[in-house]
């Protein structure tokens, strides 16, 4: 269980503080409600840029880092296709050195070309290093198109390509923080060492005073329901052949999301799982098999993926996945093997409670998919997933006109 | 609320980083000599065990025993088989991992502390009664071939491997698998190795949680009886490194987009007493988001996109080293740079204004890393397989709080030396 208390500043922010006095430490988290998936078709890969642009200097402070770790504190950021979070974690004397950057830069950047064109180097880089220069990096580059055709989660947060990111302009940069970044389409998270009390005036002081900005109104493509069977073939310089098959899932607020978790879960969690001891263990097929999904806002991606052993066929592998898959369309998982991944589940959620960073990465995750508090009611909702729903949703998932199969040969 | 304008370009009032306090655990030995330590903290109903072994002496010649033994300890004992042994853990919702390392090896299990009494006795079962079954080994071979054959396709492995190669020649340290290594593997020699070296008096379990008397009793219960020593103790002592005489390791990949470049220099480790410094010295240089080397390398140039420098601390010595993936045109402009920045800790007193971030940043960063009770053993467990006592992170502060940029200088030409340093490019250069 979170304890939280939540409260909203005038201009929309909201704020949702965690006391926990366990720890000398104090986390502040910001999630901005902006992912790759509101980029321009033209301009991809913008979101996760800018993300390295909010180190670059604010309007009244240049320099972010140095007066964080002047005052004892880290910080990082991510991007995903949905969202761009960015946190702090600091020793909780100082928290206030946190509330003065992240309102600075909240207010306005300092857009300075310099950053721009430094940022952009190091992210093509990034791109090089994650993408292009590993065996199988480039993966979701060629696989998302495949799986969606009209939304934009068809190319991943790095961008469709390089050019994209070589292309990117100060008045782009201006116009995106406009339009994302301001008080209304963030969601702010305090933890740790700190008072409901004290946040509130920290939050009155440093963030209150920010205009609110105009509200974002996501209007997106939505991905129509896949009803044909696609495929792709590459020779690459890769070691060994591997197999991806991607399908169609619910989007991550959808009550059928917990069923499909489920099933990822009994397919490849760990070594008890399906196809890690039918196709790894027993029949030796693979050397490695996963299954798993991307819990995604809007319709997600399950995914089923295995290298072969020598001398086992692209064709042999592809069916031995779809065998499995197949099982659990035909036949009702036993309890005991439900109530196995349920406990891995339940377990897994308790042990996340042992981190301050988690909670409040999840808290704030949380609220944006609705209310804070529904973290709470997780563990309950994968408990109460039956085997028949996991029947059902496998007859709707493992559908052969609902996949997208990407093989690699191996040159 | 006034309406008062704040001052947004002061940064606020701060202050410095005092009292950190290290949990430190109640110890107990096992009539059968195994030591426990015990950390007890928190408020979820759960427990980290781990059970920590010594690694046996390295024989070039059998180089892959001491972790094919540790990998496949969940892979079958007389009683379980591998798929019973994962059923048996799943369904507690427990976690067992098995991880190798140069100096020790270890089996962790996380476990609710109401399921102790169900998951205990299959850690017992995989510590005294291993068969690593024939069919298994043949999978682990198989499957750790193909695994490899990916690894060696990453330049920042291949870099890896070559370094350490060079710096510790043919010992646990130096020595990396081949794909032919793994068919000098046999069922026989595993079976040998884990009897030597999975003895109660070369282990140590170190129990972190929330951890109450009864499972306290039911782990004493579970391992201190019913499992004994052999007659000879295991041998724990390490062959001396040999390092090579090359000093320059160039591995082409034509078609390379970057190039992986990884260098540095044996070094001292932290039994020495210039170790908390030379640690300050590493920080400054790469061991932080602000470092010299991150603000040169990728915030200056845009050459890569991270790029860091670490110490390695072994019984056998260690290493200072840095390590960056560049673009494959600029690895040669990369390499000059480091070289300025090693040179420039050499001939250049670290500003006051720097070396007070430095300071402060580590020790929010060794606060920081304190945010639970795991973290709490992790740090004992630095400190125990070193041979060092807690004594050392009072010096440690001390240090980081104190020590002058006059003394960084001096360490720094006491201790870099570019050209002698071992360097490795894995891609174009």
């Amino acid at each position: 269980m979170v304890k939280f208390n939540r409260f909203i500043l005038d201009n929309g922010l909201r704020v949702i503080v965690h006391e926990d006095n366990t720890t000398p430490m104090a986390v502040v988290n910001i999630l901005y409600d902006v992912g790759s998936r509101d980029e321009n078709p033209e301009q991809t890969g913008f979101a996760h840029l800018f993300e390295h642009l909010m180190f670059g200097g604010s309007v009244n402070i240049p320099n972010y880092d140095g007066p964080l770790q002047q005052v004892g504190g880290e910080n990082n950021a991510f991007t995903s296709n949905d969202i761009t979070n960015y946190y702090i974690t600091l020793p909780s004397a100082n928290i206030e050195t946190a509330f003065w950057l992240e309102s600075d830069r909240m207010l306005s950047l300092a857009f300075s070309e310099e950053s721009l064109e430094v940022q952009r180097k190091v992210v093509i880089e990034e791109f090089k290093q994650r993408y292009l220069n590993q065996p199988y990096g480039d993966v979701w580059l060629r696989l998302r198109p495949m799986v969606y055709k009209k939304h934009p989660y068809l190319w991943d947060t790095i961008g469709k390509n390089i050019e994209h990111i070589e292309n990117a302009k100060i008045e782009d940069v201006k116009a995106f923080f406009k339009k994302h970044y301001n008080p209304q389409n963030a969601i702010m998270v305090v933890g740790g060492d700190v008072t409901l009390e004290q946040v509130k005036e920290l939050a009155q002081k440093w963030f209150g005073p920010i205009p609110a900005g105009e509200k974002y109104y996501r209007n997106l493509p939505q991905e129509p329901e896949q009803r044909e069977e696609r495929r792709e073939t590459i020779t690459a310089k890769v070691p060994l052949n591997d197999v991806y098959i991607a399908l169609q899932m619910a989007g991550r607020r959808e009550q059928q999301f917990y069923a499909v978790e489920l099933m990822s879960d009994i397919l490849s969690r760990g070594n008890s799982s399906r196809m890690y001891r039918n196709l790894v263990k027993d029949k030796q097929l693979f050397s490695e098999v996963h299954a798993y999904v991307f819990g995604s806002l809007d319709k997600g991606m399950f995914v089923l993926e295995g290298k072969p052993t020598a001398g086992v066929t692209v064709e042999q592998a592809e069916a031995a996945l779809w065998a499995e898959v197949e099982l659990l369309k035909t036949e009702e998982v036993p309890a005991d093997e439900l109530t196995k991944v349920q406990n891995k589940t339940e377990s897994t959620m308790i042990f996340s409670e042992m981190s301050l960073l988690d909670k409040a990465m999840n808290l704030a995750y949380y609220e944006l998919l609705g209310d804070a508090d529904l973290l709470n009611y997780e563990t309950e909702k994968f408990l109460a997933v039956t085997p028949a729903q996991i029947k059902e949703e496998a007859n709707k998932l493992f559908r052969k006109d609902n996949s997208s199969t990407l093989i690699y040969l191996a040159e | 609320m006034t309406n008062k304008m704040i001052d947004r370009k002061t940064a606020p009032a701060y202050g410095a980083i005092e009292n950190i306090n290290l949990l430190k655990p109640a110890q107990t030995k096992l009539n059968n000599g195994c030591d426990v330590f015990c950390f007890n903290s928190g408020d979820q109903e759960l427990v980290r065990i781990e059970w920590i072994f010594n690694n046996l002496r390295f024989d070039p010649a059998k180089s892959l025993l001491n972790s094919a033994t540790n990998t496949m300890l969940t892979d079958g004992t007389a009683t379980l088989t591998a798929a019973e042994i994962a059923d048996k853990i799943d369904f507690y919702g427990a976690f067992l991992s098995v991880d190798y390392g140069f100096e020790q090896s270890l089996v962790t299990l996380y476990s609710l502390t109401k399921h102790l009494d169900k998951t205990l006795p299959v850690v017992k079962d995989i510590l005294t009664n291993s068969i690593f079954p024939q069919k298994e080994l043949e999978t682990f071979i198989r499957n750790q071939q193909q695994k490899l054959q990916v690894s060696l396709q990453k330049n920042d492995v291949v870099a890896r491997r070559t370094f350490n190669k060079a710096l510790y020649g043919d010992t646990i340290y130096g020595l990396t698998a081949e794909l032919d290594t793994y068919n000098t593997l046999h069922r026989d020699d595993l079976l040998t190795h884990f009897k030597q070296m999975y003895q109660p008096s070369n282990c140590t379990i170190i129990i972190a949680g929330k951890v109450e008397q009864p499972a306290l009793d039911l782990l004493a219960a579970t391992f201190g009886e019913g499992w004994d020593n052999p007659a000879t103790p295991a041998d724990i002592t390490q062959p001396e490194a040999n390092r090579a005489g090359e000093h320059f390791y160039y591995v082409e990949k034509p078609e390379a987009l970057q190039s992986a470049i990884r260098m540095g220099t044996p070094f001292i480790n932290r039994e020495h007493p210039d170790f908390p410094a030379v640690q300050v010295l590493n920080t400054v240089l790469g061991g932080y988001f602000g470092s010299r080397l991150m603000n040169n390398i990728r915030e200056d140039k845009g050459y890569t996109y991270g790029i860091g420098s670490g110490i390695t601390s072994y019984k056998q010595g260690g290493a200072l080293f840095i390590a960056t993936e560049v673009g494959a045109d600029v690895c040669k402009a990369a390499t000059v740079e480091i070289e300025k920045e090693i040179n420039l800790l050499k001939t250049e007193l670290i500003p006051g204004e720097e070396l007070s971030l430095v300071r402060n940043y580590m020790l929010g960063s060794l606060l920081g890393s304190l945010e639970n009770v795991f973290s709490h053993a992790d740090k004992f467990k630095n400190l125990y397989f070193s041979g060092i006592g807690y004594e050392y992170y009072d010096r440690y502060t001390n240090v980081v709080k104190n020590v002058t940029a006059e003394e960084l200088l001096k360490l720094a030409n006491q201790y870099l030396d570019f050209d002698e340093f071992y360097k490795v490019i894995v891609g174009k250069y």
